[in-house]
């Protein structure tokens, strides 16, 4: 929603004078080190620009010096509200470039962690949302359905942050025993509770009044920004790596993609956003369903040398992590460390739109927007 | 207050002047109502809202200090009174200093004319509910020098929003008491108490349709002019960092949630004073002590019901967006408040002595509203304790 003012000196309306406010890098609603150099008029914005790099830690510098297996524990901090994904960027670059073949078992065990991860990841999106908003009882509600997966992963893998499950060739562990009917047991429970959180707030008029038609992204804007993931859906685009060219087993499962309508406001708005994030949650709890269902027994991981040392050349690696489209680019010269690697993702490209959008907000509107594209602050500078 | 002191002089036979026994007396009971009650109250608030937002939020709360965490407002007023004072460099320091002082005096204030009982109250002014909203109005005044003296941009729009909008619903909030003041025909909040009889029917809020829509006006427009969700724009935590406390530090910072959590108090005491009857309980006992106990629990408890549902709704409800707070304001609830002034002077004017039928059906009206409301949580309750049979969580 944009708000219309008389500006200072024409029309004869009353002068006023453009502040600059320095949102950031530490701010309760920028999701991390984040920046936002806000010119404003009283509460509206002229613009917002976006100060990115609080957060460099030069992961992808990193991997040219600790080599292929050791680079996997970095992989976590990429993205470390959905570390899973993140690492199995990494583990299908070492794949493809090593031409080595992932046991059946060790995808299955791959895809209910990235998508247990998706969900946790969406989870504490939609409670920091509702915290950004003013509303802070879903947070806690969300926290702790969170914590349930988190108990889950930790299962896995031992950690309940930077989940570090997969290797190069499969999964470190296979899953312990009995895990199969904690997860269904989980998610019977899961799945109710999800539909509750959505009741707290999806129909709630100041919550639909604050998100409906603010800050709008046309499909054709979403495509040329490169915004990924359910910020791109939330457009009207149903544009999902897993389905458009589907990695790992994914070709196995049946789920919907959740693509925005504009329901309460405009296409593409907040509110489709929010909502978006809030569907897939279920979607991924339908993925684990099935792969719980159809996993086959056998290895989880196949022989990887310790010294592993992939052909010379290079490889681009697409998969759907929690915050869209997570392209890793990955060269190597044949020896035991990568000679280049890059990441784009999600959040990153989210970041390069506030600019764009910002004219005419509120400040208050900045707040839900960062929060409604899910901005993780790690995951912009890497 | 000054019927007591009279009877007291009267049955002494000191040399005191009578001025001097006033004003001895009124501190002494001013001091006795600020320390023994208000600011107790006021952390013992904090306290009972850090626990139902727990309830409410699947938590537990805070729990360690005293039975229940009963007494984790007094841990947390000696924390921060022992914590370092910390005044920006950039900022005026007189200002800065005084501010919070002007915040707390504004709703101390209030407690001057606010009744407990029928017998219990500092100064039965004349004019009480202007008075009231007269000084509860300086709290503005203490959070536009708060946010203007920080020397900080988010401080200084935490005080001019909380400006704006404190005045703005200064308006609805006095158009709603104006039927109160139609009806009652006194601005004291004693005579406004004891023309309303204690059984609901004869409480201001049921005397006609245009009364009822005053009743809610008012509660909306106060939590407005308290800050509180979905109106705590001033201090909105994740927009403007912490709106004009935002660089106050130690016992300075506390005061201001003080005010925030006593206003709450004067919130309720409104509410339960102008709408429900206040300490009007029936007449059980010729026993004064008795009655007076009793009216002063019946007065508590109506205060506090008005307090638990703006809690209640701080942790249901987000918050609103500037404009929509002002449109919300100007374009809503000033019209439907000046037409709750003008119905009920025509009400008065056709039915002069009131209608007992209306009373009844407006009271059944609300009846049957609760009884809705209070199937469709217990609907939910018992949907949401679906799942937590549905899926043991796992020991770790």
């Amino acid at each position: 929603m944009s708000v219309e003012i008389e500006l200072a000196g024409e029309g004869g309306g009353l002068a006023t004078e453009e502040m600059v406010l320095n949102m950031g890098p530490q701010h309760p609603s920028t999701h991390g080190v984040l920046r936002f150099i806000v010119t404003a008029d009283g509460e509206v914005m002229r613009r917002a620009v976006p100060d990115i790099g609080y957060l460099h830690r030069s992961i992808e510098k990193i991997a040219e010096k600790v080599g292929w297996h050791g680079f996997m524990p970095y992989t976590d901090r990429v993205d470390y509200v959905a570390a899973m994904t993140a690492n199995q960027g990494w583990a299908m670059c070492a794949e493809r470039l090593g031409g080595i073949e992932v046991p059946k078992r060790g995808e299955y065990c791959r895809v209910i962690a990235a998508e247990l991860g998706r969900a946790c990841s969406h989870l504490l999106g939609f409670g920091a949302m509702g915290m950004d908003i003013g509303a802070i009882t879903p947070f806690t509600h969300a926290l702790r359905e969170r914590e349930m997966i988190n108990d889950l992963l930790e299962e896995l893998c031992g950690a309940r942050l930077t989940f570090n499950y997969l290797r190069i060739g499969g999964v470190a562990w296979d899953l312990p025993p009995g895990y199969e009917e904690k997860v269904l047991r989980f998610l019977d429970r899961f799945e109710l509770a999800v539909d509750e959180m959505g009741e707290l707030l999806s129909d709630n008029r100041i919550w639909v009044e604050r998100l409906a038609g603010v800050a709008p992204v046309p499909p054709a804007m979403a495509m040329a920004y490169g915004l990924a993931g359910p910020n791109l859906r939330a457009s009207g685009v149903n544009y999902d790596c897993r389905k458009a060219h589907p990695y790992s087993v994914y070709n196995d499962f049946e789920f919907d993609v959740p693509v925005g309508t504009g329901e309460k406001g405009e296409l593409g708005d907040c509110y489709d956003r929010y909502i978006c994030r809030l569907r897939e949650i279920r979607q991924s709890s339908r993925i684990v369903r099935q792969a719980i269902e159809k996993i086959p027994d056998g290895p989880v991981i196949a022989k990887v040398p310790r010294n592993f040392k992939p052909r010379a050349g290079d490889c681009h690696v697409v998969l759907e992590s929690a915050r869209g489209e997570m392209d890793w680019y990955c060269a190597s010269d044949g020896t035991e460390y990568p000679y280049r690697v890059h990441i784009k993702t999600g959040s990153f490209t989210a970041m390069s739109i506030m600019e764009a959008l910002s004219p005419g907000l509120m400040i208050a509107d900045l707040v839900a927007v960062i929060a409604s594209f899910d901005i993780v602050a790690p995951e912009v500078d890497r | 207050m000054q019927g007591f002191i009279d009877s007291l002089l009267a049955t002494t036979t000191t040399g005191l002047s009578r001025e001097l026994a006033y004003l001895g007396g009124m501190i002494g009971f001013g001091a006795l109502v600020v320390f023994g009650f208000i600011l107790p109250m006021a952390g013992i608030t904090s306290w009972l809202e850090r626990r139902v937002w727990a309830k409410i939020q699947s938590r537990v709360g805070p729990n360690r200090v005293g039975p229940g965490g009963f007494l984790q407002w007094l841990a947390d007023g000696l924390k921060n009174l022992l914590k370092e004072d910390v005044i920006p460099e950039a900022a005026d320091p007189t200002l800065f200093r005084l501010a919070p002082y002007i915040v707390v005096a504004g709703f101390v204030a209030a407690f001057v004319a606010i009744p407990f009982a029928g017998s219990l109250i500092i100064a039965d002014l004349n004019i009480g509910i202007l008075y009231i909203s007269a000084v509860t109005s300086l709290v503005v005044v203490g959070i536009l020098m708060a946010g203007w003296s920080s020397n900080n941009r988010w401080s200084m729009l935490g005080g001019i929003r909380s400006a704006s909008q404190i005045i703005s619903y200064e308006i609805p909030a006095g158009l709603s008491v104006f039927p109160v003041v139609l009806l009652s025909g006194t601005l004291s909040m004693q005579g406004i108490i004891e023309n309303q009889g204690w059984a609901p029917v004869d409480w201001h809020m049921f005397h006609s349709p245009f009364t009822l829509a005053a009743f809610l006006m008012s509660y909306i427009a106060l939590l407005a002019e308290g800050n509180r969700t979905p109106f705590d724009l001033p201090e909105a935590e994740s927009e403007l960092v912490a709106g004009f406390a935002t660089e106050y530090s130690g016992m300075r910072s506390l005061l201001f949630f003080l005010a925030e959590w006593g206003n709450l108090y004067v919130i309720g005491a409104i509410m339960a004073t102008l709408f429900m009857g206040g300490w009007q309980v029936p007449a059980f006992t010729d026993n004064v002590v008795l009655l007076t106990v009793a009216q002063f629990g019946m007065f508590f408890a109506k205060t506090y019901f008005w307090v638990f549902v703006a809690m209640w709704i701080r942790a249901t409800l987000p918050r609103v967006r500037v404009d929509q707070l002002m449109s919300l304001c100007w374009k809503y609830m000033v019209p439907i408040a000046m037409v709750n002034m003008f119905g009920t002077a025509l009400v008065m004017v056709v039915i002069p002595e009131g209608s007992r039928l209306m009373s009844y059906a407006l009271c059944g009206l609300m009846l049957f509203g609760l009884v809705r409301f209070g199937r469709r949580v217990n609907y939910h309750l018992k949907r949401s304790r679906r799942y937590d049979t549905v899926g043991a969580i796992m020991p770790v």
